[in-house]
């Protein structure tokens, strides 16, 4: 920042609550925040800590069922003009909104409106304010999508949303917030919904968006790495308060609140599990390796029939891996790339069409259902969602007997409580949860249920299709190392689904990195890892926004060089 | 790594904040009222008042009606046609010589019967096929789909009285009079069970705790039993309410229409208005107004009740008391007491709809 800066936000003693069922819910109290012209001010905490109703307090976005005390200055670009959103009839709000300041939205698939085309929804905020003729707004329209670097705009103005990817999507809602040059853009997690190399190309963006726009950025996130990477200062919130406000640099050198500590010591980083993993190789004998595979697949491929005329979709083409007992091999790639549809093809969930995959001995293609249920009590499955992998109208200790019970080992639920309790306690849960309902368990909580059912049966093979997306990075920390225990107390083979590099590094012994249905790259974490060769996998690794300011302005440098390649 | 998670958790085994006593207060519809204000509570406590005043009327009709519904004569001799309201008939008596307030009370049981009747056989056979239908998929489902956009492209009274003619064969005694109407009535709902439950089955059938007990090794019937069928009935009390005011005006019709039920069998309100008809031009009021003012009441009971549910049902819908300026404290968004624990999600399931969830479910 340079020169006497301006404050463009300014939240004094914001307080929020909300009416609901259970009475009244304060979600954001006492909260005191300022943003200054052209600066990145980063809020982060888990969900439910108010960041996102502090953010969008600043355009006065917030339901009907919002009470709001305090005050939220916003000031023009210019400091012409400065308003108290708080107070600001529907008219002056809707002057003020687009113009002082503009939202950018998680998910550009569903912040777009399909049946317009996007240079008429960029326009919109033009008109909204009534200053450009047609053709001016047109043309402002395609000098700022090509300054989010949306390639030959003159043609796209007139595409509509679908003919984008979800990259360019996300473009061209930053584009639609910065064309009518607001002094703040608020970015509600802009990148969460996206794959790690296009999550690059977007905070590049925003990053320009300061640079050349002077627009200043209030980044509302709970991923540390993105925070490291753009943020000037950081917010740290937690139950609806303010726990610490620093400098970036700051804040990941010398945290002050215990909070910000745990939630910096959380964050997975890269090479952490490397040292285990040596030392799990060590302690196998070489016997180990001539062992029969859990899963041998070769050359297995997975194809999804078109409909109606279209092509057949190959989601996964001729990938070969091989898990003996007792490894966990953690399968990486974006979204798309097919590593769920192996998962799911090894769990009998999906049909095999091509090639082989031998799941304990038994041959997928084409197995009949019949014969596989058999085989089915050697294997358990976690899933990702922890809020949807429960029926809602059985209690927790129902649901994990349910393996029990379906393969003869209980005779009813009740019989199974004996063996369900010693699972929760395996989990770390207490025995009372069993008689809970999963509705009244967290995210976190339910996922360790969702593995005590996964083990029920002591199965020779975990398949855990991305058990740790959905949670919060210090609830995430805690269930990969009660799963790293387990897997070393129980010994089984492991197959691990993940988007998250590092989270896979953690816990993987082998990663095996799949890209557009197959695979480019396979071996140990130090192999994949520190020395990649597929450039797939450089690319995926140097968009991974690590958790620490400096080493991530080095890393922007080195992908910065893969870009210009 | 063990301690810091068993400390909080362990702790907060008594009553945590996500957790109620269940109570009198939970019971199904008790608890909506508690859930509603302002105009949402008044038109569900109006449709509970009147649907409560028709069910008792049904129940305790031999005690409330002054004479049976198929009564001529009393000990001093007969009624008399269409005499106007007096002390011995206090609704008067229509052309047939019935008193018009035993036969709008012991209509009520009549009425009562059919929706009953009609609501259980078209519950059974439309959650069945629904079930079936929605979880097997293929030829089964478009087979009964088509069966029952069919039905619905029939006008639906014509369907009951060709249903009712078959069943009673012209003839009406109390029983068949009810299975005859109950049935016709069943053939017109049961697409619609079968349509609401289906959609609910294929919805559930994708989410992951079916898969999960497809992963475990369930067979079908499990799955469907366990699993499926319980997550898929949350919308059948709505539709069932407002099936039931269909019902009503259904057996109206056909007892209207000379298809229902004799006047020597039960009371029937319909059929009453039918014979009144030639009487509305000659000045004579009561022997329609009463029956027709009977059907009206029940109607829009089970209607307001029926609506207000739906209403209450849906968080978008739902009312609330705007929020006090002067809130309480932060709320406690962690299920696990103790610091640093994980965040209530809002609550996934079927029970999501009903529950307090965070703060931030408004914005969604």
């Amino acid at each position: 920042m340079s020169g006497p800066t301006r404050d463009v936000v300014g939240i004094e003693d914001l307080t929020v609550s909300f009416a609901t069922d259970a009475g009244d819910v304060a979600a954001v109290q006492g909260v005191t925040l300022s943003v200054a012209a052209g600066e990145v001010l980063a809020i982060v905490g888990e969900s439910g800590s108010g960041k996102t109703v502090t953010a969008r307090s600043i355009l006065g976005l917030l339901p009907e069922t919002a009470t709001t005390r305090g005050a939220v200055l916003l000031t023009s670009k210019d400091g012409a003009s400065t308003a108290d959103v708080v107070t600001l009839g529907r008219a002056d709000l809707g002057e003020v909104r687009g113009r002082d300041a503009a939202m950018v939205f998680q998910e550009p698939s569903t912040a777009l409106n399909p049946v317009y085309p996007v240079g008429w929804q960029i326009a919109e905020g033009l008109r909204a304010h009534g200053k450009f003729s047609k053709k001016e707004a047109r043309e402002k329209a395609i000098d700022v999508m090509r300054r989010v670097g949306i390639p030959d705009p003159e043609h796209r103005v007139d595409s509509y949303p679908h003919q984008f990817s979800g990259g360019q999507k996300q473009r061209i809602v930053i584009a639609q917030a910065l064309v009518l040059d607001p002094g703040v853009i608020i970015a509600d997690e802009p990148t969460t919904a996206l794959d790690v190399t296009v999550q690059a190309e977007i905070l590049d963006l925003l990053r320009r968006c300061r640079d050349e726009f002077g627009t200043a950025i209030v980044l509302i996130t709970h991923n540390m790495g993105v925070v490291a990477d753009l943020a000037d200062r950081v917010a740290v919130m937690y139950q609806g308060r303010i726990v610490e406000q620093a400098d970036v640099r700051t804040l990941f050198s010398a945290p002050q609140d215990p909070y910000t500590r745990q939630l910096l010591s959380s964050v997975p980083r890269l090479g952490e599990g490397r040292a285990r993993t040596q030392d799990r190789a060590d302690s196998r004998t070489r016997a180990w390796e001539s062992a029969t595979p859990v899963v041998e697949a070769r050359d297995l491929r997975i194809v999804y029939p078109g409909r109606l005329r279209k092509p057949d979709f190959v989601a996964v083409d001729g990938v070969s891996f091989a898990i003996r007992p007792g490894e966990v091999l953690g399968l990486v790639g974006e979204s798309g790339s097919g590593k769920t549809t192996i998962g799911r093809a090894i769990a009998g969930l999906t049909k095999v069409t091509g090639g082989s995959l031998q799941v304990l001995g038994t041959e997928m293609n084409g197995v009949r259902e019949k014969r596989f249920r058999p085989v089915r009590e050697r294997i358990g499955f976690v899933f990702q969602d922890p809020a949807s992998s429960f029926n809602p109208l059985l209690s927790i200790a129902d649901a994990v007997a349910e393996p029990l019970v379906v393969h003869g080992r209980a005779e009813d639920p009740q019989d199974a409580r004996g063996r369900v309790d010693e699972l929760l306690e395996a989990v770390q849960l207490p025995k009372a949860f069993g008689d809970r309902f999963p509705h009244e368990l967290s995210g976190g909580q339910r996922q360790r249920a969702s593995l005590a059912r996964a083990l029920a049966l002591d199965p020779e093979l975990l398949i855990a299709d991305e058990p740790t997306s959905a949670l919060d990075v210090s609830v995430q920390k805690r269930v990969l190392e009660l799963f790293d225990e387990l897997q070393r107390e129980l010994g089984f083979a492991c197959l691990f689904i993940s988007h998250d590099l590092a989270v896979v590094d953690l816990l993987a012994d082998r990663i095996a990195v799949l890209y557009q249905g197959e695979l480019v790259e396979e071996g140990t974490g130090a192999e994949v890892l520190g020395n990649p060769r597929h450039p797939y996998t450089q690319r995926l690794l140097a968009s991974l926004p690590v958790p620490d300011p400096d080493e991530q302005a080095r890393r922007r440098s080195v992908w910065e060089q893969l870009q210009g390649t | 790594m063990a301690t810091a998670v068993n400390a909080p958790e362990a702790s907060s085994g008594s009553q945590p904040a996500g957790r109620r006593r269940r109570g009198w207060r939970d019971l199904p519809v008790l608890r909506q009222v508690q859930q509603s204000v302002g105009l949402q509570r008044g038109m569900l406590v109006a449709g509970l008042v009147l649907t409560g005043f028709f069910v008792l009327t049904a129940i305790f009709a031999p005690l409330l009606a002054p004479y049976e519904y198929d009564q001529l004569r009393d000990a001093t001799g007969p009624f008399g046609a269409q005499q106007e309201p007096s002390a011995d008939h206090l609704l008067g008596t229509t052309v047939g010589g019935y008193d018009v307030l035993s036969r709008v009370i012991w209509g009520s049981r009549t009425a009562l019967f059919v929706i009953v009747a009609a609501v259980i056989f078209s519950l059974l056979l439309g959650v069945l096929l629904g079930l079936l239908s929605g979880y097997f998929g293929g030829w089964l489902d478009r087979v009964l789909v088509v069966v029952a956009d069919a039905i619905y492209a029939f006008p639906a009274l014509l369907l009951a009285i060709v249903i009712g003619i078959v069943v009673n064969g012209g003839q009406s005694s109390l029983f068949g009079g009810i299975l005859a109407a109950a049935l016709s009535i069943t053939v017109i709902f049961v697409p619609q069970y079968l349509r609401v439950v289906r959609a609910e089955v294929v919805r559930i059938k994708s989410e992951a705790f079916v898969e999960s007990a497809r992963v475990i090794g369930a067979g079908h019937w499990r799955i469907m039993s366990r699993h499926v069928f319980r997550n898929s009935t949350r919308t059948l009390p709505l539709i069932l309410t407002l099936n039931a005011s269909e019902a009503i005006l259904t057996l109206a019709g056909l007892g209207f229409l000379g298809f229902g039920i004799e006047p020597t069998a039960a009371a029937e309100w319909g059929y009453d208005l039918k014979q009144s008809l030639s009487d509305v031009t000659s000045g004579i009021w009561w022997t329609s107004i009463f029956p027709g003012l009977a059907i009206v009441l029940v109607v829009m009971g089970l209607t307001l009740v029926g609506e207000s549910l739906n209403d209450l049902a849906d968080p978008r819908l739902r009312s609330r008391r705007r929020g006090s300026a002067a809130p309480s404290d932060v709320a406690e968004t962690s299920v696990a007491v103790g610091p640093y624990t994980a965040p209530v999600e809002s609550p996934g399931g079927t029970d999501g709809l009903e529950r307090p969830t965070d703060p931030q479910e408004g914005q969604r």
